[in-house]
């Protein structure tokens, strides 16, 4: 057990490091050294705390103080006055922009305060380059628990009663589409990832990918195993080279754990992930024209039926989902059937994110 | 490197791992458990705050107490330093003055866990800005 005193979370999502939050941790941990704390404050980097626009962002645990635009010069500072004599650098602090208050805990900042983390839960909590991290946080246990205690039949039951729609945008019944592929005959079936985010100002599969990948790796076994396929492959933009990066790292982490691979968790299921990189072609987010690219062909989409479940990669059947649809099945698992469907309206006529503010619905 | 071959291990996994992050969790949650701020400016470390809190740390986790300890700075009681103020959930704080181990043993056997009273009770005597 580490005898950690307090632990400095630096972001280290695309946002904060394009304002060079990289600099910023090496030059806390340097401070932090150069007083000999290095047994007692841990400095780390974690993914997206999603308010990229006030980056790059520091929060520091177990004070839980959160500080906004902290420059790289900023880090004796932070180290000098809050880590060692306690007390809080206020010009770093959030700033109410409606009462000019200052505030610490960012739970009470309006960006927030609405919101109810399920798909980015560990986002800006734990170093995604640390499968441990993922693992204290229930990391894995949705697959051990599907693979051990669940049939693939009574998983896709509870993920089609949870309500989960497709969050890629169309909205589409993950469950359904799911035991679609489950029931489409054939040996050899694929789960696929869709990152080939395009759309002008969503960075939700990026803040994801970034921030939690093991979550994304979790829920294509799963889906895996609900639909009896042994190979995954996430389709990634290569516009996104730290997510890229970080997808990697996880992957050979699972790997090392033996949570990819053969033989998982002592069952005779077997699943492993590749990577395939998107050129950067806006139309290869479609999942017939993403098909065609990943094949080699050229990435246009064509008509369907025949939909992916039938015949997909390689003309055999085929799950798309997107990143962070595949992002809320752990904790659906986990939470026992309906748990999240408070937060899926029944008749929503608008997927959750759009990339039109108005039309955005991030909670109801 | 440990391979997870079974739920069973994942889980062993998973409490062996715990204390890694308990850190983070606490401080999210920080009302629903006792909080203890240790006066840590130049005044407390000079009379031995450091050694406090250390001593509250290790101890508050062997006697399996969820608590809270953070430091703060200069509470203005110079004179009775090590000072520290604890918060149980629900209750006022309260200021302990003059804290050595001893002292800080007795807070967490009668205080924090009994809700005794003891010794050395800085009463606040001083209003903040923010409850005017």
């Amino acid at each position: 057990m580490s005898k950690y005193k307090m632990h400095v979370l630096v972001c280290g999502g695309t946002g904060c490091r394009s304002s060079a939050s990289d600099s910023l941790l090496e030059n806390l941990k340097t401070e932090v050294e150069e007083r000999n704390l290095e047994g007692e404050v841990q400095v780390l980097m974690t993914g997206c705390f999603g308010f990229c626009e006030k980056g790059p962002i520091v929060k520091i645990m177990p004070d839980n103080t959160f500080y906004t635009q902290v420059k790289p010069e900023d880090a004796r500072e932070i180290i000098k006055e809050h880590i060692i004599k306690g007390r809080k650098v206020i010009r770093l602090l959030y700033e109410n922009p409606e009462t000019s208050e200052h505030i610490t805990d960012s739970e009470k900042m309006g960006f927030y305060r609405k919101q109810i983390r399920i798909a980015l839960r560990n986002c800006g909590f734990i170093n995604p380059e640390n499968i441990d991290e993922y693992i204290s946080r229930d990391g894995y246990m949705a697959l051990g628990k599907a693979l051990t205690e669940l049939t693939p039949e009574s998983t896709i039951d509870i993920v089609k009663k949870s309500g989960l729609r497709g969050r890629g945008g169309a909205g589409f019944p993950t469950g359904l589409k799911w035991e679609f592929t489950s029931k489409s005959p054939g040996p050899e079936k694929y789960v696929v990832c869709n990152a080939d985010e395009g759309d002008p100002g969503a960075f939700m599969d990026r803040s994801i990918l970034e921030g939690d990948p093991h979550s994304v790796i979790e829920s294509m076994a799963i889906c895996g195993y609900c639909t009896s396929s042994n190979k995954g492959l996430v389709y990634i933009r290569a516009e996104y080279p730290l997510a890229i990066e970080r997808l990697r790292i996880a992957i050979g982490q699972a790997r090392e754990y033996g949570l990819l691979g053969e033989n998982i968790f002592g069952t005779n299921f077997s699943f492993d992930i590749d990577l395939r990189y998107g050129a950067g072609a806006f139309v290869c987010g479609e999942e017939t024209a993403l098909i065609h690219s990943m094949e080699g062909q050229r990435g246009e989409p064509t008509v369907k039926p025949p939909f992916p479940s039938v015949a997909g990669y390689l003309a055999k059947p085929t799950t798309v989902n997107n990143v962070e649809t595949y992002a809320n099945i752990p904790p659906i698992l986990l939470k026992e059937p309906g748990g999240f469907q408070q937060s899926e309206p029944k008749n929503r006529k608008v997927p959750k994110y759009s990339p039109w503010q108005e039309k955005s619905i991030m909670l109801d | 490197m440990t391979k997870v071959k079974s739920l069973a291990d994942l889980k062993k996994l998973k409490d062996n791992l715990q204390g890694q992050l308990k850190l983070r969790e606490k401080g999210l949650d920080a009302g629903s458990h006792v909080q203890i701020k240790v006066a840590m400016a130049t005044c407390g470390i000079a009379s031995g705050a450091k050694g406090v809190m250390d001593f509250l740390i290790e101890e508050l986790d062997k006697r399996n107490i969820e608590a809270v300890v953070t430091q703060t700075g200069c509470m203005g009681y110079c004179y009775a330093e090590p000072t520290l103020e604890v918060t149980k959930p629900g209750e006022e704080p309260i200021v302990f003055g003059y804290v050595d181990i001893r002292k800080a043993d007795e807070i967490i056997e009668k205080y924090i866990k009994n809700g005794e009273l003891i010794d050395g009770i800085i009463p606040q005597n001083y209003e903040t800005i923010q409850n005017k």
